[in-house]
């Protein structure tokens, strides 16, 4: 026993303290399971995936010797000899393991034309090995650079040379370059890219703009609602939130295809305004497959995260405020501008935030209703995800996409202050 | 008899079914072996079941389950990276084929233990060149080519330049969403020689002619994906004109008589074969497939189900549509007449330049 815990009151208050401590440690501890699921599921495929638009070992580990050869080459004037020897030797290992392909594919994403300049030199040096396993004693490096250059002319140019050598960086900025329409010139300086190769920073301003567009738009109808809810009976709130809440719990797919049979040129809408003699049979409106599609599904998909707490913030309203403004003389527009709307703006905050984030992230309604203008960056990442591959880019795309979150969220913290968010 | 049946037909129902969900290995050898191959389903798939799957599974007594996808190597790149290798046997164009071997996705198959010719002629010696490949070779021809209801113009189109002409030919135009096949299509139309397409292909101004060629039908394109579609949207009337695989074609026209008919002027050849995905459970079986269908005999046979042709020189195509009998030879993209108007697509140009084209096309398709 300690001198402390001696006195009545100092055993009360140490065991108090102790008791303190253990709690707190047993709720640290209830949240460790949480705390390693989003470790798992969420902090740790966002790890890799950024750490995959950086790092691309794969050439560096393929042609090691190669990607040492060329380390001290200007880019330009001739390439070292031993950089063709060392290359020869390497594409025959690889060609050996089955890495060719995969070293071709990657030294091909920098400059088309070179999968096959690869994958054939690699088939057409195996004469030049056998001679040289033949011959007395080991052939000299121009040997090599001969074979190299017999088997593909491209071999004689530096461009080609400079393409291994970029592809060979461990680390590079180079698809974040590629996701912002940039690249390097032969003396490595960032240029554009050719004006018919630029796609993703236009991509990305549209999709910001239908973001902000459908952010809007859910404001628009969300708000009038949300205070309509408010302000109505109980009953009728009641069944109105059901009605916010029915389509909220319905899954996307079908609400999103329920929207392809309610616009399709063939569908309802356009059928009743034929019926009714306000277009012609011939004059039916395309409202889906193209930016209007988008922007309809995605606004109803996206709905309930506006009025949801814009509603909870204007419920926890009281009516005296305005009841008070009108007492004190101001007209309904004005006390509302005035004394109403302030007081919702941290449940707006929260619905634009909400909204506006899951918008330039979202993916299969634009697939679905988008059609061919409709489509916004995220179906450019999934493209590269799966149908060309090219994971690094999908990642640097993907990266890009979270920057613009994180950059909305600092400045929404900045100018209206995070803690003043009220999600409901 | 029959209250005897009864109880054991009961448990052996109940025997196959334990052996369907629970099989274990040691009893593999009562246990039939089953090959999952990945194919491109519909009036094909069915062909391709049977004339070559059905009969291999009952010579070799290996069970054969059809899956369907539409084409690339992106699956079977995830199931090899992942080590969740489901899928046994894919059914591959020449260039995923190629691609594939050399990335190491497939199981190498070297010709020289390809079957030989019925005259003793070895594999090496009787596929055309590029149609065969380190890990299996091609087993048919097919081609896209441009395909219209008879019913619709009242003087048929005769020329792949009429499929760009809408003023003689209004209506709205079926076209695969990729850039393959349309962009060779948009420069022969353009008046470009078959021998020069791949050329003007390669230079920077060649893909801008064909981009704009592409431009001016642009706004009356309907795109599909996936080869069941094409004989759908004419039948729907929701196409005047559509590129399809010719065998789906053929075969709406003459198993559904849909009023169909081709334009053999610009079609483009491809090939395709089968390739075993590297990491199989099942690597002999799938090998013995492969081998099964690059035996000419066995790859002739597909004639009589669907319009597409054997790929080697020694195999005989089966003169006529078994179901229809309709002669298979005006009608398979390899007869003499149509093999002057194809042109035979550059695998090795697309596995070059196909990510950056392909980019483009995705792009030029938004705005």
């Amino acid at each position: 026993m300690t001198a402390a815990s001696l006195t009545a009151d100092g055993v009360v208050l140490d065991r108090d303290a102790r008791q303190r401590r253990r709690a707190r440690r047993w709720a640290t501890a209830l949240t460790l399971p949480l705390v390693a699921f989003i470790g798992v599921t969420f902090l740790a495929p966002l790890g890799a995936m950024l750490a995959r638009s950086v790092h691309d070992p794969l050439v560096a580990d393929t042609v090691p010797e190669t990607i040492a050869a060329l380390r001290e080459w200007d880019g330009q004037s001739q390439p070292p000899a031993a950089a063709y020897m060392v290359l020869a030797q390497e594409l025959l290992a690889a060609r050996e393991q089955r890495t060719i392909g995969q070293l071709a594919t990657r030294v091909n994403r920098v400059q088309g034309g070179m999968r096959s300049m690869i994958t054939k030199s690699a088939r057409k040096l195996r004469s030049a090995q056998t001679a040289a396993a033949a011959a007395a004693e080991p052939p000299e490096a121009a040997f090599w650079r001969e074979a190299l250059i017999d088997a593909d002319d491209g071999w004689g140019e530096a461009a080609s040379w400079r393409a291994l050598q970029r592809a060979g960086e461990r680390f590079t900025e180079r698809h974040y370059l590629h996701a912002l329409d940039l690249d390097r010139d032969a003396a490595g300086e960032v240029v554009p890219r050719e004006p018919t190769q630029r796609i993703y920073v236009a991509l990305l301003v549209r999709t910001l703009l239908v973001s902000l567009g459908i952010t809007g738009l859910c404001l628009l109808l969300g708000y009038p609602l949300a205070y309509f809810i408010a302000h109505a009976s109980p009953n009728r709130a009641n069944l109105l939130l059901l009605l916010v809440l029915v389509p909220f719990w319905t899954s996307l797919l079908v609400r999103t295809t329920s929207w392809i049979v309610l616009l399709q040129s063939q569908g309802v809408l356009n059928d009743l305004m034929v019926a009714i003699g306000l277009i012609d049979d011939d004059g039916r409106l395309a409202m889906i497959y193209n930016m209007t599609g988008t922007f309809v599904a995605m606004t109803h998909v996206l709905l309930p995260f506006m009025v949801l707490p814009v509603y909870s913030v204007m419920r926890a309203i009281p009516p005296a405020h305005m009841s008070a403004a009108a007492s004190l003389g101001a007209s309904f527009p004005r006390a509302f501008w005035r004394v109403y709307w302030p007081q919702t703006l941290p449940g707006v905050g929260a619905g634009a935030l909400l909204v506006f984030i899951l918008s330039i992230g979202y993916y299969i309604t634009p697939a679905l209703v988008g059609g061919r203008t409709g489509q916004l960056i995220s179906n450019m990442i999934a493209y590269h995800m799966q149908q060309s591959l090219n994971w690094p880019l999908a990642a640097a795309l993907g990266g890009i996409l979270l920057a613009c979150v994180v950059l909305l969220y600092l400045a929404y913290d900045r100018f209206v202050g995070v803690e003043r968010m009220k999600l409901g | 008899m029959t209250f005897l049946a009864g109880p054991h037909r009961v448990s052996a129902a109940l025997a196959l079914a334990w052996a369907g969900c629970c099989g274990f290995d040691a009893s593999a050898a009562t246990t039939q072996e089953t090959l999952t191959v990945a194919s491109w389903g519909g009036a094909y798939a069915r062909a391709s079941r049977a004339a070559v799957l059905d009969p291999f599974a009952s010579e070799s007594g290996v069970a054969v389950r059809l899956t369907d996808y539409n084409g690339g190597l992106a699956e079977i790149r995830t199931q090899v990276q992942t080590g969740h290798v489901h899928w046994d046997v894919v059914d591959l164009n020449t260039e995923d084929l190629l691609l594939g071997c050399e990335e190491g996705l497939l199981m190498p198959i070297p010709v020289a233990e390809l079957p030989p010719a019925a005259d003793g002629t070895p594999a090496t010696a009787d596929y055309p060149p590029g149609h065969v490949t380190d890990c299996g070779g091609a087993m048919l021809f097919f081609s896209f080519a441009v395909a219209y209801r008879q019913d619709d113009f009242p003087r048929p189109p005769t020329a792949l330049a009429d499929f760009f002409d809408l003023e003689a030919y209004p209506g709205r135009r079926g076209m695969e969403r990729k850039p393959e096949v349309n962009i060779e299509m948009a420069l022969m139309a353009d008046g470009v020689a078959k021998a020069d397409v791949y050329a003007e292909m390669s230079t920077q101004a060649g893909l801008e002619r064909a981009f704009a060629k592409l431009d001016a039908l642009k706004p009356h394109i309907v795109w599909w994906q996936t080869g069941a579609q094409p004989p759908q949207l004419l039948a729907d009337r929701e196409v005047a004109m559509t590129t399809a695989p010719n065998g789906r074609i053929f075969n709406a026209r003459f198993l559904e008589e849909q009023p169909f008919e081709m334009v053999w002027d610009g079609h483009v050849l491809n090939s395709g074969g089968f390739g075993v995905v590297r990491g199989t459970r099942h690597p002999a079986a799938a090998r013995a497939l492969v081998l099964y269908s690059a035996r000419p005999e066995v790859m002739g046979r597909l004639s009589g189900y669907i319009a597409y042709s054997p790929t080697r020189y020694s195999s005989p195509a089966a003169p006529t549509h078994l179901a229809t009998g309709t002669a298979m030879a005006e009608h398979l993209p390899t007869s003499p007449a149509h093999r002057a108007t194809a042109l035979v697509v550059d695998v090795e140009w697309w596995a070059d330049n196909g990510d950056d084209v392909r980019e483009r096309f995705v792009s030029w398709l938004a705005q």
